[in-house]
């Protein structure tokens, strides 16, 4: 409750400063030379540093993606470290340009807090892990288990709902502390362990012996993960949509970090549309952004699938499957407008 | 009494002793090792049981301790494989449990400097160097010239280190301070809370107890409005609210937010240590002063505070120990410490496994330990040095 009045306070005190904003995000951003972007650092996959303090993730890839498709360097990014709790304030204020912290679309985000999401570049969800030994195939066979969770979060409550609308028993075994819970996991105090399912995969690694533990097919929420930007200014929205929009396409085509020099040749004209080759078509400069600006993303960042696989997919130590991400026509709900 | 004093004067009583024995050496029963033992361990039957199960507690565990924190330890490696087992998709065999200081030393650099560009590297080297070279003689007494390493260590130091880690002149490259990080940024707020927190707190404390009552209510505002809210909710209104209240674009650079912070509230805390410190002064003191002539500047710098301070020493190296933990909690405003960046490296795949965060966290509270020991030790020092006037 207290969250939400705070929500609300900040909200308002933003409308108030969004009225003073003077030049777009994107004159901004251009003007200052670099692109200031809110992630994750201590989310294994999705936004960490690596031993020399460098930011990886799939977020942090998003953010390199649409510096690509502004500067046609996507060097030119400097990352802001916030926590759950400070993201939205930084991107309210300013402080940051756009936010690509595994942040989850909600309405009341979208409205409240003056935000606005529309790509998502992970479809996540709340999922269970649980001992091989206790044979369950399905969440629905969890009546009576004991249930580690950590308090405070929608995954609280999302576990409340579930059970309790499928009248089941369970005994909710609550930290403050994500290390906490999994400490508790580990030692046996629960026999399930809830949090959403990008995160499972990262806490079965970091368990004493991973193999022990399965992740049950069961989603029990939605958590669509995308970048959000300030409510009010469409020309940076739509660049930082269309920037994923841009990696699915490119994976819809077979365009590869690779090949891409090779596919701008290609006799296809929705290719050569999307690559900036066609003659008389204005897709980039019509965002503001230079004619190749699907090619300058490419190369920074490779396609969506290249990206998922090297973050988080096979090509990590978080090995997670496609699933929901994949291709719209592979099963999956990865789906872009057409850019043309 | 005296009857007794003065029959004993007469040296004709064969029971009173003429001369002085020679020195004996100490018993047996009270010099050597044994019975050291039984005068520390066993010298009652509750202590000797205590003594035992101690001992008991000590057998049972430091075995698996050091051979999990040396023997089975991981001292080399590039990735997680190195500290998981085979299970969990490493090299070890499987059961196998140990320390991963592989993990501690990739990450080693990252500790120390968190994010600032491995190419620039040398500059916060080259200041932690510096501050060193003037600090160990600042706190040697036998060492001369303290003005001048004063002066050195207090106004030049952070000129240079600030020019040194801010860059952006003399062909320095900019580093913002959103890549500072690990233990350099813990040493410059507990550096910076220090040396402000020390004068200011001696200027509160003395506003307190001052009879000007602007002077005195602002002093007692001040301290106790600082000390009633917690560090964390400043550093958090610091953080989220604060730039809320100001024009788009316009920030306070998080890193000086949180040097104000720190600062404002160990000031605010030391103040009321000294004041403990005055108020065990005797009033004959201040009328001593008084009498000789000295005006207020002068009462107090030489005759009160000198001996004020020289009380409190145990309750502000307190204070600074309490300040120098404390800096940890910078973390939630995402500026990364020591131990914020510790924790950060927890979810970096490349080693994720069971054993790093436990060695990381070992890793850190070695750390912390050693300057806290430190400061310990060296206040313990001080005192002994200072306490002539009391010794025993």
């Amino acid at each position: 409750m207290a969250n939400r009045i705070l929500a609300a306070l900040i909200g308002a005190a933003v409308v108030g400063i969004s009225a003073q904003a003077s030049a777009g995000t994107l004159e901004d951003v251009k003007a200052k030379g670099f692109l200031q972007c809110g992630v994750n650092a201590n989310l294994s996959g999705f936004g960490s540093q690596d031993s020399s303090g460098n930011f990886a993730g799939l977020d942090v890839d998003l953010c390199k993606a649409v510096a690509a498709a502004v500067f046609g360097d996507a060097t030119k990014v400097k990352f802001t470290p916030l926590s759950a709790k400070d993201r939205f304030p930084a991107l309210q204020s300013g402080e940051i340009d756009m936010l690509a912290r595994n942040t989850t679309w909600t309405a009341s985000r979208d409205s409240q807090l003056g935000f606005d999401f529309r790509a998502i570049n992970y479809y996540d969800g709340q999922g269970f892990m649980v001992r091989k030994e206790l044979n369950v195939k399905s969440a629905l066979e969890l009546s009576g288990a004991a249930v580690c969770v950590q308090t405070g979060t929608t995954t609280e409550l999302n576990l409340a709902d579930y059970f309790k609308s499928h009248n089941l028993q369970y005994n909710p075994v609550v930290f403050e502390k994500q290390e906490e819970v999994d400490a508790a996991y580990n030692a046996g105090r629960c026999d399930v362990y809830t949090t959403d399912q990008s995160g499972l995969y990262s806490i079965r690694l970091s368990l004493s012996n991973p193999d022990d533990h399965v992740i049950l097919p069961e989603i029990i929420s939605k958590e669509p993960l995308g970048p959000a930007v300030r409510q009010g200014d469409s020309k940076w929205f739509d660049i930082v949509s269309f920037t994923h929009y841009a990696m699915v396409t490119a994976e819809e085509f077979g365009i590869t970090q690779a090949n891409v020099e090779e596919m701008k040749k290609s006799a296809n004209p929705d290719i050569k549309r999307f690559l900036g080759e066609e003659e008389g078509s204005t897709i980039g400069q019509d965002f503001g952004l230079s004619k190749d600006w699907a090619v300058n993303i490419i190369k920074a960042v490779g396609n969506y699938g290249e990206a998922f696989e090297r973050n988080v997919g096979q090509g990590s130590p978080l090995k997670i499957k496609r699933g929901l991400n994949a291709l719209w026509n592979q099963g999956g709900l990865q789906y872009a407008p057409p850019i043309r | 009494m005296s009857d007794i004093l003065s029959t004993t004067k007469g040296a004709h009583l064969g029971y009173v002793r003429q001369t002085f024995l020679d020195p004996q050496p100490a018993p047996k029963s009270s010099s050597t090792a044994v019975a050291w033992i039984r005068d520390n361990l066993f010298s009652s039957v509750s202590n000797s049981i205590l003594s035992v199960l101690a001992l008991a507690f000590i057998l049972y565990y430091l075995p698996g301790v050091i051979d999990w924190l040396f023997v089975s330890a991981q001292w080399t490696g590039m990735d997680r494989t190195a500290c998981a087992t085979a299970v969990q998709g490493g090299v070890r065999p499987d059961g196998w449990s140990g320390a991963c200081w592989a993990y501690v030393g990739d990450r080693f650099q990252q500790f120390m400097i968190g994010s600032y560009p491995r190419p620039e590297a040398w500059r916060p080297y080259l200041v932690a160097a510096l501050f060193v070279v003037l600090l160990v003689p600042m706190l040697m007494p036998s060492v001369p010239r303290k003005g001048l390493n004063a002066i050195l260590l207090l106004v030049v130091l952070p000129i240079v280190a600030y020019v040194l880690l801010l860059g952006g002149v003399f062909g320095l490259s900019h580093v913002e301070t959103a890549l500072w990080g690990g233990l350099m940024v813990t040493l410059i707020i507990s550096f910076v809370g220090i040396a402000v927190s020390l004068p200011v707190g001696v200027l509160l404390a003395l506003g307190r107890r001052s009879n000007m009552p602007i002077v005195k209510t602002f002093c007692i505002l001040f301290i106790e409005f600082i000390r009633g809210v917690p560090l964390i909710t400043v550093l958090f209104m610091a953080s989220v609210l604060l730039p809320l209240f100001m024009e788009p674009g316009d920030t306070i650079d998080k890193f000086l937010r949180a040097l104000v912070g720190v600062s404002i509230f160990a000031s605010a805390y030391m103040a009321e240590v000294i004041r403990g410190g005055l108020q065990a002064i005797p009033k004959g003191q201040y009328e001593g002063a008084d009498s000789l002539g000295l005006n207020y500047f002068h009462k107090m710098s030489f005759v009160i505070l000198p001996q004020a301070i020289k009380l409190v020493i145990p309750g502000i190296v307190n204070t600074f120990i309490g300040m120098f933990k404390d800096t940890s909690l910078v973390s939630i405003i995402s500026m990364f410490d020591l131990l914020g960046v510790v924790k950060n490296s927890f979810s970096d795949a490349a080693w994720l496994t069971p054993v790093t965060p436990m060695t990381g966290l070992i890793f850190a509270g070695f750390v912390f330990w050693i300057f806290c020991f430190g400061m310990s030790r060296y206040s313990s020092f001080i005192e002994r040095r200072l306490d002539k006037g009391h010794k025993r």
